[in-house]
């Protein structure tokens, strides 16, 4: 017990700055990879939930079969052909992070759509025809009417996904990125301490997920009326 | 772009074998991590309801801490942590006995049994508390309520967000390449290793995985209308990861 906390604190900076933050001379960085792809993430699912919306149907048909098609994928896939076709769709070989971060915004991005679309499919159909009477065009509707509300109903399943995407980045150690995950398995791999540094990350990820989890909550209710 | 595309290396050599085992790995594996986390998911999730304190502090430990990790984690820690500090008979059955197999059928069978608890509980918290008062007037005890009245009710109810979870299981089980199980995205990656064919390899995967989700939402939705509760409005349960 006290040997393990002990290969712990000894690596500390590394599984912390280098894994966790992403700085140091590997290129990695849990955080450094999850926020972008939260980000990006939303805002190509925000396009994918608009356009399964459509009132056309060459957009709606695309955005249709994207969606079905990554949510019947496993990422570890999505994460492979990204891997080998990037690079022969470029013709030069692309850093690890590149190669995780389109995986995981293309991935993620068919999840974030359905919670868009489901967002919008709440707000009531009276707050479109009034928009729509005061004058606005449906871009502006879209904009400054539907998608602030939808957007309030959207925040548990919102959160929650992003919970998953955070974990999710994890998978990309799988190829080689410096990741808290491969941080502790190249420890390991030095100093053989499996259950004190596996157990050790597993914490330092459910204190990320746990409170964003409980600051949603927090969101939730100050933002629901009454 | 100068790929030459040869699509025969999917159907010469042993790539039809490879992939024809790593999808019956993939579903053995699932299979029996599924199992796995319907018995922990039914247990908990009925536990994070009743009054009694510490079965709801238990059942709510297990969910929070091991829903919120990421699942390669726990690949890692049941394969490399676990072993060692079980009992020398255990650890030498399970060396024998593809330990990187089970390793993953507890893994992925312990974390997706917190996901289940989490659907099994809004299932039960969805039923009227009157059916629970009901049943306990007419003279049931507590573990008869649940049994007979609580359970059959929400284990029809939840079918459409247990069939998503399960799905998410399935895909899951794909995690397990990292602690080298020879399931089938490790054999499509082995297909790629051995003929440098990346796009033909990725496609054969990749479909197998689309059809076996495709045909598995198809079943569900099969059982769903059949096991529908008439009288119910059965909202269908958006797919959620």
């Amino acid at each position: 017990m006290i040997s393990g906390l002990d290969v712990i604190w000894r690596n500390l900076p590394f599984l912390m700055i280098q894994g966790f933050l992403g700085f140091g001379q590997f290129v990695g960085g849990t955080v450094r990879l999850a926020i972008p792809a939260i980000i990006l993430g939303f805002l190509l699912g925000i396009f994918i939930g608009l356009g399964r919306l459509a009132p056309q149907r060459w957009i709606r048909i695309p955005a249709t079969v994207y969606v079905e098609f990554f949510r019947g994928v496993p990422l570890v896939m999505v994460i492979f052909w990204m891997w080998f076709v990037v690079p022969i769709l470029l013709k030069r070989a692309i850093p690890e992070f590149w190669v995780a971060l389109i995986a995981f915004v293309i991935f993620e991005a068919a999840y974030l759509g359905e919670i868009v679309r489901a967002g919008v499919q709440s707000v009531a159909r009276g707050q479109v025809e009034a928009a729509t009477a005061v004058g606005l065009t449906s871009t502006q509707t879209m904009r400054h009417v539907v998608l602030p509300q939808a957007l309030k109903n959207m925040i548990p399943s919102l959160v929650t996904q992003f919970i998953v995407l955070f974990k999710d980045t994890s998978l990309a150690s799988i190829i080689g990125f410096m990741d808290l995950t491969k941080a502790a398995q190249v420890v390991n791999n030095r100093e053989v301490r499996p259950f004190a540094l596996y157990l050790f990350i597993a914490v330092v990820y459910w204190i990320c997920t746990y409170s964003m989890s409980r600051y949603a909550r927090h969101v939730e209710q100050r933002l629901s009326p009454a | 772009m100068n790929y030459t595309f040869k699509w025969s290396v999917l159907w010469t050599g042993e790539s039809g074998q490879w992939l024809l085992s790593g999808l019956i790995v993939t579903l053995e594996l699932s299979a029996l991590a599924w199992l796995l986390a319907v018995a922990l998911g039914v247990v908990s999730g009925a536990f994070r309801t009743v009054k009694f304190r510490p079965l709801r502090g238990l059942a709510t430990f297990y969910v929070e801490f091991f829903r919120n990790v990421p699942l390669l984690v726990w690949m890692f820690f049941w394969y490399f942590a676990v072993p060692p500090v079980l009992p020398e008979m255990i650890r030498e059955w399970m060396f024998g006995h593809g330990l990187e197999f089970w390793a993953a059928v507890c893994a992925l069978g312990v974390y997706s049994g917190a996901r289940f608890s989490e659907v099994l509980r809004s299932g039960i918290q969805s039923i009227p508390r009157t059916q629970m008062e009901a049943a306990v007037a007419s003279g049931l005890t507590t573990f008869q309520a649940y049994r007979y009245v609580i359970l059959p009710v929400a284990l029809r109810i939840i079918i459409p967000p247990g069939t998503n979870e399960s799905l998410n299981l399935l895909k899951n089980s794909s995690v397990a390449l990292t602690i080298s199980v020879a399931e089938l995205t490790f054999q499509t990656r082995q297909i790629e290793t051995y003929t440098a064919k990346a796009i033909e390899a990725l496609t054969a995967g990749t479909l197998i995985y689309l059809v076996l989700c495709v045909g598995l939402a198809s079943i569900m939705s099969w059982v769903e209308r059949r096991t529908a509760i008439p009288g119910l409005i059965t909202s269908g349960g958006r797919r959620r990861r």
